[in-house]
C-alpha cells in the first residue's frame, strides 16, 4: 500500500512538502487530478500516479499545463474535487484558461498548486506568481511548513467550494522539497462520478455572458476578502511596536531571527497565509499599532507595495520597507542569516553569531556542473549532428536533460526561452539569417508545445532540421509518461501516440527515424536532412538508460575498456563525448566499468578501434 | 536538545539525500523536531547535491553561510567547496576518496591534492573527522553504502542527541533486505572510524 494511504489519524510521518500536499488532497476527498510535471512540483503528481493504480482516484499526466487545467475544469464542473499541479512557468501556459475559468468558477472544489522556484534551481526564470492571483482575482494560500502544506490544501478545497472559485496554493522550492513532521488526519472517500448541470448562459463565455460573469466574479472577490480578514493563518503574534510581515518560507526565517535576536517582546509579527485577497482591515489595524514595518518576502515587493497603498489610504505615515534592507532583494532566495541581519539592521538590534570561515586562500576549484549520464543517447545524437554540420549551425534547444548539451565539449545549445521555443524560434532564425539551423526538442516537450510550431514551419515554408530526442520518457522530472510513451512498461494502459505519425500528419515530408547508438547511420540520416530544401525532422529513438534500468528494459551489454596496445591517445572519446564513465589516469583514458553501460558510442568514435568490450 | 544544523554535500548518485532523510526520520522517532531540505531536478545529473537536516528549536529549512554545526562531505573537493557553510566552531566529517568531475578529464581545471584540501579544511574549523569512506563501503560488502558509512561517522562523532540504535532501527526499516546487512556493517564501520 502507498504510504500516503496510511489510515492512522493522529500518526506523525516525515513527509516531503509535496507528499504533504498530496496527502492533504486525499484527506479532502480528492477525486480527479491532472498535471504536467515540472520541478519543484513533480512529486505531487507522482504520488497521485502511484495512488491511482491502487484506488479509484483518476489521475493523468496531461499534454501540457493548459490541457491539464482544462481537463480539470471539466471534472470540477461535474462536481468532483479536482487538483491541478504545475511549476510557475507552467502557469504561463495555463494562463489562458485560468483567466476565464476564474469568471466561470467551479462546482467541485478545485485547487491549483503552483510551485515557484526562487533562485531557479531548476527553471529558466524566477517570476513571482503571486501576480497571477492579482491578475485572475483568484484566492491564493501560502503555506509556511510541511504541516501547513497539508492543512492548507484541505482548507483550499473547502474555500474553493464555498466561493465556487478555483483556489491557488502557492508554494516555493524550499517548501516543496523540505521534509518535516506531518500529523495525519482522516482520509475521505473518492467519488468516481459527478454530474454536469447544463447552464450555457453561465458556462459559454460569449461577451453577453461574460459581462455578467465579471460582475459575479467581483462579488466573489468581496466574499473572499471577508474570508481573508478572519483566515486563521493570517496570524498576528506579539505585541511590540516593531512590525514585521512575512509570507511562505520566509515566515520561518523571520521567526527564527526574532528568537535568535531575543526581541520577541518588541516585535509584532504578521504571517500572511491567505495572501490574496490581502486582509486589508487586519493589515490596517496592524499598521496602526506599530512604529515601523519590515516586509520579508522573496522575489517581487508585492506585499510591500500593497502595504504602502493600504497605509496611504488610511493616512498612516510610518516607514514601510522590504527590498533594499540588509541583503533583501528581488533576486534569488532568502536565507536565515540574511533575514536575521535585515531584521537586526532595520530595528537596530544586535547579533553576534559565528562568522563564516575565510575562503580567500582557497585555490581555484574545478567546476562540477551537471552532466548527461553515462550511456545517455542524447550525447550520441549531439555527436552525430556535429559530425554532419560542424560547429557553425545555430542550435535552438528546449527544456529537458538535453539542455545540458549547452556545456562543453558538446556546446550545442544556442537559444532557449521556454517549452517549445526550439521549433518556433527556428522558423525565425532560418528566415532571418542565411545560417543553417538544427534545433533540438525532447519527446515530452514535443507533445507539450512543439507541434504548433512545427505546423507553422511547414505552412510557412521554413527551412531547418528539427531533431526530436525521443528517449521514451519525461526524463528530467523523474520519468513520467507522456503521449508517445509505451505506458505498459509502467504498468498503466494508455494509447500511444506516434511521434513519427504526428510529424508526418503535420505535413513534414522529409522524416528520418534513427537509432543514435548506430553512429554512422545516424550521421548519414542527418547529412541527408542537411540537403533537404524545407523542414526536415530527425527522430532519434533510444530509451533513457535510467528509465530503462528502472523498468527492466535495459539490454544486457558488456561495459567497454581501452586496449592500450592500440590506443594512440587521440582522446577523441573523452574530448568529443566526455562521458562521465571516462577519466584520465596518468595521461591515459580509462573507462570505469561500473559506470559504463555498454552503449558502444565511444568504440565507434575511436579512430584506432581501441575501445572494446571487457573480457570475461 | 540544542539546535543542530547539519549540511550534507555529495555528488549526484552518492546517496546523500537518503542519508539526510534517514537522519530526519531518526530524529522524528526520537521526538526531536527536525526539518530536512533537499535539492531535486537538474542538479542531480552528476552535479553537486546538497541537503540539510536542522534539529531542535528551529523551523528554517536551510543553513546560511557560517552557520553549520556539522558539515558531512561525501567527496573531498565538495567538502572544500562547501566550506563557506562552516565557522571556526564547525565539525567537518569528510570522505577522503575523490570522484573527479568530468571537467578535469577534459582539461578544464585540475583536481587539488587531497592532502592540501585537508590542510585547508583543518586550519579553518574546530574539528575534522576524515575517513576512506569508499574503502569502508567496499569492506562492508556494498560499494553503494558510502552514505551509511558517513551516517555512522556522524552518529559516532557524538555531537547529536541520537543513539546509534535509533539510527540503525531507521536504516533497518528503510533498506531493501538484500542490502540490510551491508548497510548496517557500513554504518558500524563509519561509527568506529569516528570514535
Amino acid at each position: 500500500m502507498h504510504k500516503l494511504l496510511t489510515d492512522s489519524p493522529g500518526k506523525e510521518m516525515l513527509l516531503l512538502g509535496n507528499e504533504a500536499v498530496a496527502r492533504g488532497a486525499l484527506e479532502a476527498g480528492l477525486s480527479f487530478a491532472t498535471c504536467y510535471p515540472g520541478t519543484p512540483s513533480s512529486e505531487i503528481p507522482l504520488q497521485f500516479f502511484q495512488i491511482s493504480q491502487e484506488t479509484d482516484l483518476y489521475f493523468e499526466y496531461s499534454t501540457n499545463e493548459k490541457v491539464a487545467l482544462e481537463v480539470g475544469a471539466g471534472a470540477a464542473a461535474c462536481g468532483l474535487r479536482t487538483m491541478v499541479t504545475m511549476k510557475h512557468v507552467g502557469m504561463n501556459v495555463a494562463a489562458d484558461p485560468l483567466m476565464t475559468l476564474a469568471y466561470v468558477g467551479v462546482k467541485g472544489g478545485m485547487v491549483i498548486v503552483n510551485a515557484d522556484d526562487p533562485f531557479m534551481f531548476s527553471s529558466q526564470n524566477e517570476q513571482d506568481n503571486r501576480f497571477y492571483a492579482r491578475l485572475s482575482g483568484l484566492p491564493m494560500l501560502e503555506p509556511t511548513s510541511t504541516q501547513e502544506m497539508k492543512d492548507m490544501t484541505i482548507a483550499a478545497f473547502e474555500l474553493s467550494e464555498e466561493l465556487e472559485l478555483p483556489v491557488i496554493l502557492r508554494t516555493t522550492t524550499r517548501l516543496n522539497h523540505v521534509r518535516g513532521a506531518v500529523k495525519l488526519g482522516d482520509l475521505k472517500p473518492i467519488r468516481t462520478k459527478g454530474e454536469f448541470q447544463k447552464n450555457p448562459f453561465h458556462f459559454v463565455t460569449v461577451p453577453a455572458v461574460s459581462r455578467n460573469l465579471h460582475k459575479l466574479h467581483l462579488e466573489k472577490y468581496d466574499k473572499a476578502l471577508a474570508k481573508s480578514e478572519s483566515w486563521a493563518e493570517n496570524r498576528i503574534t506579539g505585541g511590540g511596536r516593531w512590525g514585521v510581515v512575512a509570507n511562505g518560507v520566509s515566515v520561518n526565517y523571520t521567526g527564527d531571527a526574532i528568537r535568535d535576536l531575543g526581541i520577541e517582546d518588541k516585535v509584532r509579527f504578521m504571517q500572511v497565509g491567505m495572501s490574496w485577497p490581502l486582509p486589508r482591515d487586519l493589515i490596517t489595524g496592524f499598521l496602526k499599532e506599530v512604529d515601523k514595518v519590515l516586509v520579508v518576502e522573496e522575489l517581487e515587493p508585492v506585499m510591500e507595495t500593497d502595504l504602502k497603498a493600504i497605509a496611504q489610504e488610511n493616512g498612516i505615515t510610518i516607514p514601510i520597507q522590504g527590498k533594499g534592507v540588509g541583503g533583501l532583494s528581488r533576486l534569488y532566495e532568502y536565507d536565515p542569516g540574511m533575514v536575521r541581519k535585515a531584521v537586526a539592521d532595520y530595528f537596530g538590534a544586535e547579533y553576534k553569531g559565528p562568522a563564516p570561515v575565510d575562503l580567500s586562500d582557497l585555490p581555484q576549484l574545478p567546476a562540477r556542473p551537471p552532466n548527461l549520464c553515462a550511456g545517455c543517447p542524447h550525447r550520441a545524437t549531439y555527436y552525430a549532428v556535429k559530425k554532419a554540420y560542424g560547429s557553425d549551425a545555430i542550435h535552438p534547444t528546449d527544456i529537458g536533460c538535453y539542455t545540458l548539451g549547452l556545456l562543453p565539449p558538446i556546446s550545442m545549445a544556442d537559444y532557449l526561452i521556454c517549452m517549445g521555443s526550439s521549433v518556433s524560434s527556428s522558423c525565425g532564425f532560418s528566415r532571418a539569417s542565411d545560417q543553417k539551423v538544427v534545433s533540438f526538442i525532447g519527446d515530452s516537450t514535443f507533445f507539450h508545445s512543439g507541434i504548433t510550431g512545427l505546423v507553422d514551419a511547414v505552412h510557412n515554408d521554413h527551412k531547418f532540421t528539427l531533431v526530436v530526442l525521443d528517449n521514451g520518457t519525461t526524463a528530467m522530472t523523474g520519468h513520467q509518461p507522456h503521449p508517445g510513451v509505451d505506458a505498459g512498461a509502467m504498468g498503466v494502459q494508455r494509447t500511444r501516440v506516434s511521434i513519427e505519425e504526428v510529424v508526418r500528419g503535420c505535413g513534414v515530408k522529409d522524416v528520418h527515424v534513427v537509432k543514435p547508438f548506430k553512429v554512422n547511420k545516424t550521421v548519414e540520416a542527418i547529412q541527408a536532412s542537411k540537403d533537404y530544401d524545407g523542414v526536415s525532422v530527425v527522430i532519434s529513438e533510444e530509451l533513457c538508460p535510467l528509465f530503462a534500468k528502472a523498468t527492466g528494459q535495459m539490454r544486457k551489454t558488456k561495459p567497454f575498456r581501452v586496449n592500450y596496445d592500440k590506443c594512440k591517445n587521440h582522446r577523441d572519446c573523452i574530448n568529443y563525448l566526455a562521458c562521465p564513465a571516462m577519466y584520465l589516469q596518468e595521461e591515459k583514458v580509462v573507462i570505469d566499468k561500473n559506470l559504463c553501460n555498454g552503449c558502444a558510442v565511444c568504440a565507434q568514435v575511436c579512430p584506432e578501434n581501441a575501445i572494446l568490450p571487457v573480457k570475461d | 536538545m540544542d539546535t543542530k544544523r547539519c549540511v550534507f554535500v555529495g555528488v549526484g548518485g552518492q546517496g546523500n539525500l537518503l542519508a539526510s532523510r534517514l537522519l530526519g526520520e531518526a530524529a522524528l522517532a526520537a521526538g526531536i523536531p527536525a526539518v530536512v531540505s533537499e535539492i531535486h531536478g537538474m542538479a542531480q545529473r552528476g552535479g553537486v547535491v546538497e541537503s540539510a537536516v536542522l534539529m531542535g528549536q528551529v523551523t528554517s529549512p536551510i543553513v546560511s553561510n557560517g552557520e553549520a554545526d556539522v558539515l558531512v562531505g561525501f567527496e573531498p573537493l565538495e567538502t572544500l567547496r562547501t566550506l563557506g557553510k562552516c565557522s571556526k566552531e564547525t565539525l567537518v566529517i569528510t570522505n577522503l576518496q575523490p570522484l573527479p568531475p568530468f571537467t578535469v578529464s577534459i582539461g578544464q581545471g585540475t583536481y587539488p591534492a587531497v592532502d592540501g584540501i585537508m590542510d585547508l579544511v583543518s586550519a579553518k574549523v574546530n574539528r575534522v573527522i576524515s575517513l576512506r569512506g569508499n574503502d569502508l563501503a567496499e569492506e562492508a560488502g556494498n560499494p553503494l553504502s558510502l552514505n551509511m558509512v558517513m551516517l555512522g561517522a556522524l552518529i559516532g562523532a557524538g555531537v547529536l542527541d541520537l543513539a546509534p540504535d535509533g539510527m540503525k532501527e531507521v536504516i533497518s526499516t528503510s533498506t531493501k533486505k538484500a542490502f540490510l546487512d551491508s548497510n548496517l556493517k557500513a554504518f558500524d564501520l563509519g561509527m568506529e572510524s569516528a570514535a
